[in-house]
């Protein structure tokens, strides 16, 4: 461990190295959590098929890079094939379980999860797969710092998917809708806003998200249909981190969480990459447990 | 797409075998059931098709010649099949199953090491001969039991070759072996820190320097940080071994990265499909193997490694455009040495039967089979190969090789 810090202080660069790296990676944390932080605002549904649709996204970019169609053009259709599997879930599974308490939700998303995962494993086989584009990369000082191209549009794809994304939550009247159910969705159906409708557009929303994620996934990494749990549980972190409804934070966060990923398992090792991210966890709601003890203590007065 | 596959395969095994000219020339006395839960479904799925592929293969083509003579009887082989999901707790229960419920005297084992794990205390408690083929990890081998055979070479044999490979071309090129800088990636699990242990002894008795000791995570996608690392150090001698998910991201990452490393050296390169998946960015890279059809083994069944390549090819449409992969050879080599060891017992008694298993010293197109004590093949060497020009040919060990190494990799 020393050995490694030690590296880093002899050259810094590498340092610039991973910490570009663990941004450009970042910003696909950021937008899987930003529909997680969605789904989990808008209608109380904690999903944890959230990682097995940005896999099942993959596995759409990567059938039409089979069939010869650049993967770029896989986020758009990830998007739509993945919005409309979003809208039947949600009408045969979600729907009834909306209403119930928390652990009817986690169940019947985990079983959402299961099923996506032997689907695929059925369909595409177990086999990793990639969409490699074979686009060389761009060296910085000599080779210190290495930034893959595919990497580069990956975040931009990311972030602009995202503005996109919060200006129509912004502007458009079903954004509006969907903010407002957020608040309170009883006063939101007394003022006429249709909760059902804007439901089912926040899960296939979330579900298009992620496919769209899913497609810039499949060009920076090697997936297989099993993998989609450790997206889970970093988009869970984020958002636990960020809060919900704190888009910037949820962004931040995400961005950090790549940063973190990538030092902390070249300092500590790559087998503790995943252990530091639920160590995050730990420590986020350890800090938010005594801010909020804090605050109790400050009411008390 | 699996099932269409696999629909075709068995048609074609049956058409072809309908073809295949009758020759039995002793009474047909019946079958000898065997019995395996084998990975369908799950993670393990594709290695396991692979698997069973080569036991249907291998029974198919020992029954068409005659089946398995016991005295002056013959018999038909015939396998019982479950899906075990590639969950061990699921692999336990179906060979329970299999024994007490449909009465399979006899195994063949399933997928993988952590598999075979879980079924190996089943067997043994029902003193049931099995003979597997995907089980490598030497956790398996020194727990005393008595039913286990294994015809593959265990797993700290696979790439301690390259270690010495590394000695030989330092000292080749007048550098002491002490300079060569290695530096390893190993996932944490059985099979790969078996592997690493094998490569860590190797290490030692050769002198080689460690200046990068990185273990990765099961579920890995991400290498960069190790390859930061190599970044930093400059390696002589890269050890990858993490399944094909390992092989795979190393691969993709060193050619991102644009890491030259002089010798990399891995395991799973066949299952990973390296040259289809990466080409040319792949070349140079030292592959180990359980066997290839290169080597020249052969016996009367199935002929040479190549004959056996070659109809499977023929046979099986799923493999007639990619390479057969070892997981299949070794699975037809253990239903062929269940045959010899029957023949040779003259009895369907599964105890002398065992006693059988346990002398076998057989000559097979998958190697030498003679198993050790604790059960495992100790007769066939593990071979390296090197990818050269997207063809997987044999450079190590010097008996067997059939190509100069290439060195340092472009």
């Amino acid at each position: 461990m020393l050995d490694n810090i030690q590296i880093l202080i002899e050259a810094p660069l590498f340092t610039v190295d991973m910490i570009v790296n663990g941004l450009l990676i970042g910003a696909v944390f950021a937008l899987i959590a930003y529909g997680l932080a969605l789904v989990w605002g808008v209608m109380n549904v904690k999903n944890l098929a959230q990682g097995d649709f940005v896999i099942l996204g993959a596995y759409v970019a990567w059938t039409l890079f089979n069939w010869g169609i650049h993967p770029f053009f896989g986020i758009p259709v990830a998007f739509g094939v993945l919005w409309i599997l979003g809208w039947c879930i949600y009408k045969l599974v979600i729907y009834r379980v909306i209403e119930h308490d928390l652990f009817t939700s986690l169940l019947a998303t985990f079983g959402v999860a299961i099923v996506l995962q032997q689907s695929m494993n059925l369909i595409f086989g177990s086999d990793e797969q990639t969409v490699s584009l074979g686009m060389e990369s761009i060296s910085l000082f000599d080779n210190a710092v290495t930034i893959q191209p595919t990497r580069l549009v990956a975040f931009f794809c990311a972030i602009a998917l995202a503005i996109a994304v919060i200006m129509f939550m912004k502007r458009s009247r079903m954004g509006q809708a969907i903010r407002a159910t957020s608040q309170n969705a009883r006063a939101a159906r007394v003022m006429g806003i249709d909760t059902e409708k804007v439901y089912a557009f926040t899960y296939s929303l979330n579900a298009a998200i992620c496919g769209a994620a899913g497609a810039l996934v499949a060009v920076i990494w090697e997936f297989q249909p099993f993998i989609g749990l450790i997206f889970s549980i970093r988009s869970f972190v984020i958002v636990t981190a960020a809060g919900l409804g704190n888009l910037p934070g949820v962004i931040a966060a995400g961005l950090g969480m790549g940063v973190l990923e990538q030092t902390g398992a070249f300092i500590i090792g790559t087998q503790f990459q995943q252990a530091i991210v639920v160590g995050m966890l730990v420590i986020v709601l350890l800090i938010k447990l005594l801010i909020a003890s804090r605050k109790r203590q400050v009411i008390d007065i | 797409m699996f099932h269409y596959r696999k629909v075709i395969a068995a048609a074609t095994l049956t058409t072809a075998l309908v073809a295949t000219p009758f020759t039995a020339y002793a009474a047909d006395a019946g079958t000898i059931l065997l019995g395996s839960a084998i990975s369908l479904t799950g993670k393990y799925a594709t290695a396991g098709h692979h698997a069973k592929t080569g036991y249907d293969f291998a029974i198919a083509k020992i029954n068409a010649a005659g089946g398995v003579k016991i005295g002056d009887k013959s018999y038909k082989f015939e396998v019982k099949y479950y899906d075990d999901e590639s969950t061990p707790a699921r692999g336990g229960q179906l060979a329970e199953r299999l024994i007490n419920q449909d009465g399979v005297q006899y195994m063949l084992g399933p997928y993988s090491s952590g598999l075979t794990k879980a079924i190996a205390p089943v067997t043994e408690k029902y003193q049931i001969p099995m003979v597997e083929a995907e089980g490598a990890s030497r956790s398996l081998f020194n727990k005393g039991y008595k039913y286990l055979f294994a015809v593959l070479s265990t797993s700290e044999q696979y790439l301690a070759s390259a270690v010495a490979l590394a000695a030989r071309v330092a000292k080749e090129n007048g550098k002491a072996p002490g300079d060569v800088k290695v530096a390893l990636a190993f996932e944490n699990d059985p099979f790969s820190l078996d592997v690493r242990a094998g490569v860590m002894d190797d290490i030692k008795k050769h002198g080689l320097t460690v200046v990068i000791d990185d273990k990765l995570p099961r579920n890995l996608t991400d290498m960069t940080p190790t390859m930061t690392k190599i970044k930093a150090k400059k390696p002589d001698l890269l050890v990858v071994s993490g399944h094909s998910k390992g092989a795979g991201t190393a691969t993709r990452q060193i050619a991102e990265m644009k890491l030259s490393i002089p010798m990399v050296a891995m395991t799973h390169c066949e299952s990973a499909d390296l040259v289809g998946k990466y080409g040319a960015t792949a070349d140079g890279y030292l592959c180990a193997t359980q066997w290839a059809e290169t080597l020249t083994y052969k016996d009367p069944m199935f002929g040479t490694a190549a004959e056996f390549n070659a109809e499977i090819k023929k046979t099986v449409p799923a493999y007639a455009t990619k390479s057969v992969p070892y997981q299949l050879a070794q699975a037809s080599a253990a239903v062929y040495v269940f045959k010899d060891a029957f023949e040779r017992a003259g009895s369907l008694d599964k105890e002398k039967l065992r006693d059988a298993l346990a002398a076998t010293d057989l000559a097979t197109f998958y190697g030498q089979v003679k198993f050790s004590e604790a059960g495992n093949n100790i007769a066939k060497p593990m071979v390296l190969r090197q990818i050269q020009d997207g063809k997987y040919n044999v450079v190590a060990p010097v008996d067997y090789a059939s190509h100069e190494l290439q060195w340092p990799r472009k």
